[in-house]
């Protein structure tokens, strides 16, 4: 459900689930699939597990490694990693909370207030995700210049005196989360517009009944009804944001000192070539994901998840 | 069954020793049935009896756990639907949204090859009178219309068996009755074996010519719909077609043509025919437009059975009828159906009554009576779920 | 003649409360636009600078011209780089939407063993950061000595894009009726006749979105195939590259062009089906 939200499946209405047949059938349809994912996706993670634990080959060329049992690697990048890790999360979770904000005005509105009018919701919602058809990069440099010293923005706050002089909007903390507030909205519209969309409405004018105001109502009704859009939204966004590079990368919305775990990833990967490093900080990632996500299925189970 | 051929008439179905047992539950426990060729024959019970199973064991949509199945002397237990002369019609219609309704009827005939699939499609479309949308979709048909396509995608096979699963259930009253008519019509015309299913008693009683109740996957009575009226063997199928009044009582003598049971001080009759059991403690009933309401017992016909007096506890007018409730001290209520011959009720709200009918009415049933003589109606939630809660409590005593 | 009771009714007249509620739903409105006004921002300011008339960098404003639009594949390699994205987006979409159906359909109409942890299993690829997948994948290539190009980005893509795919096509595969593939098997459909004639053509729409959705996220994906790629240049990679020395405004233009097809795309469909449903109830 989470995810069926977020690529759009109009909500559907689910059969009773008809008594499933048991054939071999299944077998031979699942097979290649689920192969396919085994093979590149869970080998690739135990594959980076023993690149996190390899030691640097004696006399050897830089990226050159052999297996080994090296746990300093984890020490070792922790300690020198610690504040883009620290920064990864505190940003991630700055900019789901803004995101999350932000879109559920925008959902309500569309789910709720233009109820009865498919087309026009329809319309609306691809209005929302039109980001996505244009390019991830394309959209952050847009930002950048539009945040930019020259730009009018940028001009406009010196003027009024809100920004010193001297200062920039790119660069910093604040253009990375709101970099990666906006990238994520849809992400977090989506879900959310899905729960509000199949709210039944003859709940709050029950509440509305029985005394509540209107601001009551939305907090004790509306919001925990909403409660599932709310968390898959949140996952859908914390999720890819801790891991995100391009956002607080120098040549997009960041500088040297907003560097997150991605960052520190990838220019260890493919630029220096310390792929134990890498690898490890991936697993760290990685194993504080699985926790998130471990958490969600144990409440909610695995039948929901898809 | 050959390819492409239809078959001759309709074809006898025989069951033997069915058992379907699901993950969780059993739906059928133990079947046994045998269909003859050409007739009407329908399966009636309440949800969750196991009469649906029973359709898609039959058509093939399931494999049974035990048992055979024998379509005309032909054992087809293992056989897949397609291989099976039999056809369905299903209760949501199923009709394929893609296809015109032609194409829909046509399919059938087009997966086995049969020459001139369209002729005949358009054949089976003037049968059910709906030749003249064949181009349209079904999605712009109405409810009635549908069911009579999804009837003519069925009957344009010429199958030796019809399945109707409940097909009726989503028509309004009247589309519905026409509907009953046409269905019966249609049977006879072509020579089929229809076995009809429905929770509906009216709707298997007016069309079937054989009446199979079921109930917790088992046939607790089969017989023509007569029979099963006006001489249930259980009571569930006492309390499921129309209604009953039942008593529990000692059998005090046996002797000769009829059996004398005690019932509330009086000495109830029953011809020894309609008698399942004639010894011991039984349970005797009577249907409520079989009983007459007298405000003395010196109206009461000699020889005929009689309980009373009471006291008029209710008093409904519902057109044909006026339904009374006679509470007797002792033994309960009592419903009496009274046809509106003469216009006003027979008797007033409170009044002192007796109840009379001819003995030839009385039937006895196999069942034991409850310990507390008080019989609820089976197909009652409540009283299901009492039933369960008492089940539940001796397994926990006995165990 | 009748007499009427006179309504004893205390509440504000209607008009005013109209008014009111009318005031407050103007609130939400409002706010709706202004945020879809934001989301759109950068688009507008893509589409719009790909008609500037730029040199070296594509920052400041200099004039209008078509030049860019006329002249696409001026940039250096960049019709390279979009001939590679759309290739690879076309193999990875026909590959990844043939197995997430085969998913899908066996997860919605068989019960098999190990249901949960296959479900489990396809949602952690949505579910994981995109550098973790890229990294690892990298780092199985390395460690297999397989070299990294046009192969290697096709597995990455299909990849990703199989889960996206299960997860629509189940959406779909759950609105269908169970009923009508028996009704085709009890009108002596043989399995094969019965997928091919009924399931397959009600599935199509589906199909057709989950498709695009992969078409889209491979399309638009940067961080896996930056890991992944080796000596080939995907149109977002070339825009990666090129964002440090200053993006050419023919990127702009590619850019924009995608985004009006998808997206009108996206809109014929929705239409059409608005359409054929208004002309269905009006019958």
């Amino acid at each position: 459900m989470a995810l069926a939200a977020f690529t759009g499946a109009p909500p559907t209405q689910d059969q009773e689930p008809a008594v499933r047949r048991k054939s071999g059938i299944a077998l031979v349809l699942l097979l290649p699939g689920v192969l396919y994912l085994v093979l590149f996706f869970l080998t690739p993670l135990i594959s980076l597990i023993i690149t996190s634990f390899q030691a640097p080959v004696v006399d050897g060329d830089i990226g050159q490694y052999q297996t080994a049992f090296q746990w300093s690697n984890y020490t070792d990048s922790l300690a020198e990693y610690w504040p883009q890790v620290l920064r990864s999360f505190v940003y991630a979770l700055i900019a789901t909370a803004a995101a999350l904000l932000i879109s559920y005005p925008l959902a309500y509105f569309i789910g709720v207030k233009m109820r009865g009018r498919p087309v026009l919701q329809n319309l609306l919602m691809t209005l929302v995700i039109a980001p996505f058809f244009i390019s991830f990069l394309l959209r952050t440099l847009a930002w950048k210049a539009i945040l930019s010293d020259d730009g009018w923005i940028a001009s406009s706050l010196k003027a009024v005196s809100i920004l010193p002089p001297d200062a920039h909007i790119t660069g910093t903390p604040f253009s990375v989360i709101f970099g990666l507030t906006y990238n994520f909205i849809p992400f977090m519209c989506l879900p959310l517009y899905s729960t509000l969309e199949r709210l039944d409405i003859r709940l709050l004018e029950a509440g509305q009944d029985l005394y509540a105001s209107p601001w009551t109502t939305f907090r004790k009704v509306t919001v925990p009804l909403s409660m599932p859009g709310i968390v898959s939204g949140t996952l859908l966004t914390f999720i890819p944001a801790a891991g995100d590079y391009i956002n607080a990368s120098q040549d997009f919305l960041g500088a040297a000192d907003t560097s997150m775990i991605g960052n520190v990833i990838e220019s260890n990967f493919l630029v220096l070539q310390n792929y134990p490093t890498a690898a490890a900080m991936s697993v760290v990632l990685m194993a504080v994901i699985l926790v998130i996500v471990g958490v969600y299925v144990r409440r909610s189970g695995t039948e929901e998840l898809l | 069954m050959a390819k492409g051929v239809f078959a001759e008439s309709g074809a006898d179905l025989r069951l033997e020793g069915i058992k379907k047992r699901f993950p969780g539950f059993t739906a059928i426990e133990e079947l046994d049935l045998t269909i003859p060729a050409g007739s009407f024959f329908a399966l009636l019970g309440p949800s969750g009896c196991g009469k649906t199973t029973t359709l898609r064991l039959v058509a093939g949509l399931e494999e049974p756990t035990e048992g055979r199945i024998l379509i005309g002397g032909q054992d087809v237990t293992r056989t897949k639907p397609f291989q099976r002369p039999v056809n369905t019609v299903f209760q949501s219609y199923a009709l394929f949204p893609h296809m015109t309704i032609l194409e829909n009827v046509a399919f059938g005939l087009r997966r086995r090859r049969i020459g001139d699939p369209v002729a005949k499609a358009h054949e089976a479309l003037r049968l059910v009178e709906l030749d003249h949308l064949a181009a349209r979709r079904p999605a712009q048909l109405s409810g009635g219309q549908q069911q009579r396509v999804a009837l003519a995608r069925a009957v344009v096979n010429r199958p030796a068996l019809l399945l109707l699963d409940e097909p009726l259930g989503a028509l309004d009253l009247k589309l519905r009755r026409q509907m009953q008519l046409e269905l019966k019509s249609i049977q006879t015309e072509v020579g089929l074996t229809f076995v009809h299913v429905t929770h509906d008693q009216e709707e298997a009683m007016t069309m079937a010519d054989t009446v199979a109740v079921m109930n917790k996957g088992r046939i607790e009575q089969m017989g023509s719909p007569e029979i099963l009226y006006e001489l249930p063997a259980t009571v569930f199928v006492a309390n499921f077609l129309g209604q009953s009044n039942l008593f529990a009582g000692p059998v005090q003598e046996s002797g000769g043509e009829t059996i004398g049971v005690d019932v509330g001080g009086e000495r109830i009759q029953v011809p020894r025919s309609r008698a399942q059991r004639t010894s011991g403690y039984v349970t005797v009933g009577v249907r409520p437009e079989k009983l007459t309401l007298h405000e003395t017992p010196e109206t009461i016909p000699s020889g005929a059975n009689r309980l009373g007096p009471g006291r008029v506890t209710d008093v409904s007018f519902s057109g044909v009828s006026t339904q009374y409730l006679v509470d007797v001290p002792g033994l309960g209520t009592i419903v009496v159906f009274a046809q509106n011959t003469t216009s006003g009720p027979v008797a007033a709200l409170g009044a002192e009554v007796w109840v009379a009918w001819d003995p030839g009415h009385t039937f006895v049933l196999a069942d034991e009576p409850p310990a507390d003589g008080r019989f609820s109606d089976d197909a009652d939630t409540q009283a299901i779920a009492a039933q369960a809660r008492e089940r539940m409590l001796t397994e926990l005593e006995e165990a | 003649m009748t007499t009427m009771a006179t309504p004893t009714d205390t509440s504000t007249p209607p008009s005013a409360t109209k008014g009111r509620r009318r005031y407050k739903g103007i609130g939400l409105g409002v706010y709706a636009f202004l945020a879809l006004a934001f989301l759109l921002i950068p688009i507008i300011y893509t589409f719009v600078f790909s008609f500037n008339d730029a040199i070296k960098n594509n920052i400041a404003w200099r004039g209008f011209t078509l030049r860019n639009w006329t002249n696409v594949c001026d940039a250096a390699g960049i019709c390279d780089a979009f001939m590679a994205s759309i290739i690879i987006g076309i193999i990875s979409t026909v590959v990844a939407t043939v197995l997430g159906t085969m998913i899908a359909i066996a997860l919605m109409r068989y019960r098999f063993r190990f249901r949960s942890q296959t479900s489990l299993l396809l949602f952690l690829p949505m579910a994981s950061p995109e550098v973790v997948l890229g990294a690892g994948l990298a780092a199985q290539f390395l460690s297999l000595g397989v070299n990294k190009g046009f192969m290697t980005i096709i597995i990455a893509h299909v990849m990703f894009c199989i889960s996206f795919v299960v997860v629509t096509v189940k959406a779909r595969v759950a609105s269908l009726d169970p009923a009508l593939e028996e009704a085709g098997r009890d009108l002596y459909g043989s399995p094969n006749a019965v997928f091919w004639r009924i399931t397959f053509p009600l599935l199509l729409p589906g199909i057709a979105s989950a498709a695009l959705l992969s078409f889209s996220l491979s399309f638009d994906d940067f961080i896996i195939t930056n890991f992944n790629a080796g000596a080939v240049t995907t149109f977002p990679m070339y825009i990666y590259i090129a964002a440090s020395r200053g993006i050419p405004a023919q990127a702009n233009v590619i850019a924009s062009a995608v985004f009006i097809l998808t997206i009108l795309v996206v809109l014929i469909s929705q239409l059409t089906a608005a359409a054929r449903a208004k002309r269905l109830a009006r019958q």
